[in-house]
């Protein structure tokens, strides 16, 4: 079995995460930041994957398997409080959240 | 039966607990019997107490009473216990019996003012601190009960608080004694340094043994000491408090600043006498302050119209003539004195008191005048009061005391004929002043009329005290008189009595005789000035040089004047340039750093989400540029 080099897989991982980020950081719509949070975990659940492949171990698969079980808990929570936000602004727009200020 | 000492302070302190707690719910008949009544009781018991001693004296003349263990730290162990001798037995005496007398006048003086529970809460608080200040066998007992007095002297003068200048005099009487109550702690600290004890008793046993007559240690232990009863008891220069502390109730006058609290600092003297005697030098301090004090303070009355600042300034001049009677070692002549002045200037602060209730509250002795035929009990108690302080011969018992006192001021080893010459000065001033205020007050024209006339309370009061005031002189007769020595007799085992030089009859009698002469020259003036031609009095004091010192001894010798540009005025100056108070503002400058930086970083909580991200990814990304560029 052919594999891929190690240093493709990683770079992708490395781009995911930063898109996800940069997701983050610059969308207002919460269901698009919530979309960025989730590409973000998938991107280190892919630099587990690649590593594990790379040294031929299984803690890599068991790591992406505790990220999917994160990930999906997140979710939950995450639609929940979007929810809760629709309903009290009747908008998506995260910034709209700001009443903790200081 | 002197198990039941613990009982004399204990009455008055009980009942001032009463009358705190409850003495607004209760009526007023009941205030006043619990507060006199509690002195009453004490008064009983003294006098129980005394008579025992009288004929069957404990051993060795002394009574120990031990309470409780106060604070016992290594061997400082200072212990709630009473010390009954002769001299606090003469002590509690006098505060018990005429702290009641003054008590029972009182539960009529006071009647229509509506603190009338808080004055009688305030008296019996005060009666008990000062016995516990006379009974306490150490030194720090002492100086609870000398700090108490203080305070209840301060309370008491500051009474009708509503009248700013009241607080005033207040703190001025709480301020200027303080000063020598720091010199006074500082000298039981010396005097616990050296010797390791803070029990009176074993202190003035071991001060003979341990040092030798003028060392160091008891001189300054001595002059310290001297300092507080200096300051307690208005000696100059710390006499400056008592005059305004007359803005108290009469009665608070009467018992405090005339009979009991001022006479503490020669108490004091004479309980430590034994290092006093180790310190010749300060022993002529003593005298000579009290000689100089009697002087100033003589002149000063001559010029007073407030006829209670009169009487002010006549109590501190008689306490200097006992420091003249300690300083020159006869302790127990001062001690005779202390208690003839507390019978009659009682008396003459109460008749006073009644004259002025009677004159609509008129302090002024000019707007009084010709009521003795209105007012014949005051007036006879009052003249006896007045012939006491006056010291008119053989009838008084104030001739007697002060006689002792000028006599053993010639006679005693430590006495020079100076002191007898300025202390027959002072006894003429004193005629002078005395009577001046009798011709004033009973003589003359009636210049207001009387509004009210004294109860019974307040006339049998004067009636006990004018008796007291005659007789109590009758058990110390000098030499040439029958030589009858009871009193100095019953204060040998406390007090020693001090060597005199021989003197024949005859020079005593010469004396005396002078002394008598110039009282009798004094009453005269007073007369001729006061009564049969007023108008001399006016000319003398309109001449450049009259009116000059009129104005110099009305306002006592300058005093107030001087204390006050020498320490009042650079305080609130210095409190006035530093207002902002410097060293607070190193304080401040951290407060301010503080809410400085406290609205920066407030600014970074905008409450964004994607604005936390970003200093999140911002942080990250720094922390891992250091972590590998490092």
């Amino acid at each position: 079995m052919t594999s891929v080099a190690m240093e493709y897989g990683i770079v992708l991982a490395a781009l995911l995460f930063s898109l996800g980020l940069i997701g983050i950081m610059l969308r207002r719509n919460l269901i698009f930041v919530l979309l960025s949070l989730e590409i973000m975990l998938n991107a280190a659940g892919l630099a587990f994957i690649v590593a594990g492949a790379r040294w031929a171990s299984t803690d890599g698969q068991i790591m992406f398997i505790f990220i999917l079980a994160v990930a999906a808990a997140e979710v939950a929570v995450g639609l929940a409080l979007i929810l809760q936000h629709y309903r009290r602004y009747n908008t998506l727009d995260a910034d709209l959240a700001s009443k903790m200020r200081g | 039966m002197y198990d039941l000492l613990w009982l004399i302070p204990f009455f008055p302190f009980l009942s001032a607990i009463l009358l705190v707690v409850l003495g607004s719910r209760m009526p007023r008949a009941v205030n006043g019997a619990i507060g006199a009544g509690s002195i009453g009781l004490s008064a009983i018991i003294t006098i129980i107490i005394g008579i025992n001693f009288l004929t069957s004296p404990p051993e060795g003349h002394s009574y120990t009473q031990v309470l409780w263990s106060w604070i016992d730290v290594g061997n400082f162990t200072p212990a709630i216990s009473f010390h009954l001798d002769a001299l606090s037995l003469v002590m509690i005496f006098v505060i018990t019996f005429v702290g009641f007398l003054i008590h029972l006048y009182s539960t009529e003086y006071m009647i229509k003012d509506e603190g009338y529970a808080r004055f009688f809460a305030y008296m019996n608080l005060f009666v008990g601190a000062m016995l516990v200040l006379v009974l306490g066998d150490n030194l720090v007992l002492l100086l609870l009960g000398w700090e108490g007095v203080g305070l209840c002297s301060y309370l008491l003068i500051g009474f009708w608080y509503k009248k700013p200048e009241n607080g005033y005099a207040a703190r001025k009487a709480f301020v200027v004694t303080r000063v020598g109550d720091i010199a006074m702690l500082i000298g039981i600290f010396l005097l616990f340094m050296h010797t390791g004890t803070i029990h009176i008793q074993q202190i003035l046993d071991m001060a003979p043994r341990i040092w030798v007559e003028g060392a160091t240690i008891p001189v300054a232990a001595s002059l310290l000491l001297l300092g507080g009863a200096l300051g307690k008891s208005a000696q100059v220069p710390l006499q400056v408090w008592l005059p305004d502390a007359m803005a108290g109730p009469t009665p608070t006058s009467a018992l405090i600043h005339a009979a009991t609290m001022v006479t503490a600092g020669v108490y004091l003297i004479a309980r430590t006498h034994v290092i006093f005697e180790l310190a010749p030098a300060v022993m002529t301090i003593v005298a000579v302050i009290g000689l100089v004090t009697a002087l100033i303070a003589g002149f000063t009355a001559l010029t007073q119209t407030d006829i209670k600042r009169v009487l002010a300034y006549s109590t501190i001049s008689q306490i200097g003539y006992m420091f003249l009677a300690l300083g020159v070692g006869a302790f127990a002549a001062g001690m005779f004195h202390f208690m003839t002045h507390a019978f009659f200037k009682a008396l003459l602060f109460l008749g006073a008191g009644a004259i002025i209730h009677a004159l609509h509250e008129e302090q002024n002795m000019f707007r009084m005048g010709g009521i003795r035929k209105d007012m014949p009990v005051t007036f006879w108690t009052f003249l006896i009061g007045c012939a006491s302080l006056a010291a008119i011969p053989l009838v008084t018992s104030g001739f007697y005391s002060k006689e002792l006192i000028l006599w053993k001021s010639f006679s005693s080893q430590l006495g020079s004929v100076w002191f007898y010459i300025f202390g027959a000065l002072g006894a003429f001033i004193t005629a002078v002043y005395t009577f001046r205020m009798v011709f004033l007050v009973f003589y003359g024209e009636k210049k207001t009329e009387i509004s009210h006339l004294p109860g019974t309370r307040i006339l049998l009061t004067l009636v006990v005290l004018a008796f007291f005031s005659t007789v109590a002189g009758f058990i110390e007769l000098p030499h040439t008189m029958g030589d009858f020595t009871l009193f100095s007799n019953f204060m040998a085992s406390v007090l020693p009595s001090v060597p005199v030089l021989e003197y024949s009859l005859g020079t005593e009698f010469l004396l005396q005789l002078i002394a008598t002469l110039l009282v009798a020259v004094g009453i005269y003036i007073a007369y001729v000035l006061y009564v049969k031609n007023p108008e001399a009095v006016n000319n003398l004091t309109a001449s450049p040089a009259g009116q000059g010192v009129y104005t110099f001894w009305s306002i006592g010798w300058g005093f107030d004047w001087l204390y006050d540009k020498v320490f009042v005025q650079p305080v609130i100056f210095i409190s006035r340039i530093n207002k902002q108070d410097f060293i607070d503002s190193i304080y401040h400058g951290i407060a301010f750093a503080t809410e400085v930086l406290h609205r920066l970083f407030t600014k970074t909580q905008t409450g964004k989400v994607r604005w936390y991200a970003m200093v999140l990814v911002a942080g990250a990304i720094i922390v891992i540029t250091l972590a590998v560029l490092l």
